[in-house]
């Protein structure tokens, strides 16, 4: 039964990711790029024209030129850069590693205190503290996390300067040790982990405080409370670890909205990421950098959704059961 | 997965007494008379925000980053222009795409929502793919690719945002519809030989559409959270001033930085308020709809 299961989520995930590789190559190859960027070639004969679509394969049928496309992808050649002039997969793999530490930290801190809140609100239902942690979830759901990155810098790197406003090490300094170069890399991760985890604090609130509320009602926790057991102990050791459940499928919901952030708050801080590559492909029209970002935030949530469905079979005995 | 037992209007609850029931949701709780008046005030402010302005929020002077002063209540921008004025006037662009893309989105998935529920078989088997396609893929990087092939303006903010976010009303219609299908009024109706028009039009529709207006009304918030992350990204009408441009612009010209707090802090608190409000609004409508989420709050 588990094997089919399996099975099914993982044909799942390879069909949405052959959507994306459809999607991509239309957009970029079909209908937008190449031949505008040809045609850009100052004094270009229609021969040289010619001769660069059968350089670059485009003078193949459109099935064709997608099999080329795939096989390129699969082979990880995603084009050149047309800013850097530098292979789009080689630029990936430089910023990828700052992009995990990043969003890593800020969904690790939001996972932590956010269900830390949720069983705080949850046990103390009604009272002041449950208002305020509401609104204050509430208040970073809507505060755009980007203006909060910006607000951070204001307040902590401008007004009381303690950390750095941007990059993610101190330029041209030597550093004596790897040791001191990580305290520094550190120091300069605070104020955008700190943005990352406010943007992601509130989901991971709400839910861990409706599951929190759910499960203190349920039967079970009146017997343990009955059989003497303490009120604290009865809490943390029986209804926090039924709660923490349903963090897990959010989590998986969460990855679309943290790949968001991560353009957004790299690009506030200039945090050398996936998203600030974004930004740059942006501004600068590199399109063929944009589509490979794209790709890889695509296939990283594809990924990290089979990942958390599948850890939610190990965790839930009653989704084996089905 | 989606409340599969939702009953919305035509039972009983919410018969005659729904109007003046709608009317104490909104300004019988705190909530909804905060998010009926900020609504209020931000489209008042759409509509007349040139009129309202104290100066041209195009007029730049010599006047840079000026900090608040009694000419400049909010100080000036890093060309000199007044930074309050731009906030009225961006007013406008915010709620235009918020409500045009909500609107697209509801009515797209209202549709795609409609017609796999009710039709069933290969109709939803494609649909529902598609839905699952759309809300899997990261929503602001595939908006930032389709913004950046088209050339940004109002109109394309609003067809890539509404195009980008209407899988999930689509997936709520949907398992609407499929209990309603199952429901002994409709096969009644179909026992007596209505249509399938007929059927969505009369007994379908009136009966998801609270549902879907009340996750519109999200949506709505959704949208001017996307318009406002594109146009920070760079791709937001250039014609057109807006909250997101302004920090846009506030933090390209190192705003920040310099510590120009009065460039800075008033556009986002703009777009947290209305966010806020429209959501407060949503929120309401969904527990009227949905008792059940009342007792769980």
């Amino acid at each position: 039964m588990s094997g089919r299961w399996l099975f099914t989520k993982v044909g799942a995930a390879v069909l949405t990711l052959i959507f994306v590789l459809i999607f991509n190559f239309f957009l970029f190859r079909a209908i937008g790029d190449p031949t505008t960027q040809l045609a850009r070639l100052p004094g270009a004969t229609d021969k040289e024209i010619e001769q660069l679509k059968s350089d670059y394969g485009l003078d193949k049928p459109l099935l064709g030129q997608f099999a080329d496309y795939v096989g390129d992808t699969a082979t990880l050649d995603l084009g050149i850069s047309q800013n850097t002039r530098e292979p789009v997969w080689n630029e990936i793999v430089d910023a990828l590693p700052w992009t995990l530490l990043l969003v890593g930290t800020g969904t690790l801190l939001a996972t932590l205190i956010g269900a830390w809140m949720g069983v705080k609100a949850a046990t103390k239902r009604g009272t002041k503290t449950d208002d305020g942690l509401l609104g204050f979830s509430l208040f970073t759901y809507a505060a755009p996390e980007y203006w909060i990155g910006i607000i951070l810098i204001l307040l902590f790197a401008v007004a009381w300067p303690i950390f750095p406003a941007g990059q993610q090490v101190t330029p041209g300094v030597e550093f004596a040790s790897w040791f001191d170069e990580a305290l520094d890399v550190v120091d300069h991760l605070i104020l955008p982990a700190t943005a990352m985890t406010l943007m992601l604090l509130g989901q991971y609130f709400l839910i861990m405080r409706s599951s929190m509320v759910d499960v203190l009602t349920e039967d079970f926790i009146t017997v343990k409370r009955a059989t003497g057991l303490s009120r604290e102990r009865v809490i943390n050791r029986h209804a926090v670890p039924n709660a923490l459940l349903p963090l897990v499928t959010l989590s998986a919901i969460q990855f679309g909205a943290v790949a968001g952030g991560a353009i957004t708050i790299e690009t506030v801080f200039s945090w050398p990421g996936l998203g600030e590559l974004s930004f740059n492909a942006i501004n600068d029209k590199d399109f063929p950098m944009l589509q490979g970002t794209f790709l890889v935030f695509s296939f990283g949530v594809i990924f990290a959704n089979l990942l958390a469905d599948i850890l939610y079979f190990y965790l839930d005995p009653r989704v084996q059961s089905r | 997965m989606s409340g599969g037992t939702i009953t919305v209007g035509g039972t009983g609850d919410t018969g005659a007494g729904s109007a003046s029931g709608v009317k104490h949701l909104l300004l019988g709780t705190w909530r909804g008379r905060f998010g009926i008046g900020v609504l209020a005030l931000t489209i008042f402010v759409a509509i007349f925000g040139e009129l309202l302005a104290p100066y041209d929020p195009n007029a730049s002077s010599t006047d840079v980053l000026q900090s608040p002063s009694w000419s400049h209540i909010l100080g000036t921008t890093e060309n000199g222009s007044d930074v309050f004025s731009q906030l009225l006037v961006g007013t406008r662009v915010s709620v235009i795409v918020g409500f045009a893309a909500a609107l697209i989105s509801a009515v797209l998935g209202s549709l795609v929502g409609l017609a796999g529920g009710y039709f069933g078989g290969w109709t939803d088997r494609i649909l529902d793919a598609t839905e699952n396609w759309f809300l899997v893929i990261p929503t602001l990087p595939l908006m930032i690719v389709l913004a950046r092939v088209l050339e940004p303006s109002l109109t394309v903010l609003i067809a890539v945002i509404g195009l980008t976010s209407w899988a999930g009303t689509g997936r709520i219609v949907r398992a609407q519809v499929l209990t309603l299908r199952e429901r002994a009024f409709v096969e009644r109706a179909r026992a007596l030989g209505a249509g399938d028009t007929y059927i969505i039009r009369t007994h379908i529709l009136p009966n998801t559409l609270p549902l879907i207006f009340a996750n519109t009304v999200l949506i709505v918030a959704v949208a001017i959270l996307s318009e406002a992350a594109l146009a920070f990204l760079g791709l937001g009408d250039p014609t057109q001033i807006s909250w997101g441009t302004m920090l846009e612009n506030a933090f390209s010209s190192g705003a920040p930085s310099a510590g120009a707090w009065w460039y800075v802090v008033p556009p986002g608190l703009c777009i947290t308020i209305l966010v806020l409000a429209v959501s407060m609004l949503g929120f309401l409508f969904e527990e009227y709809i949905n008792p059940r989420l009342r007792e769980a709050t």
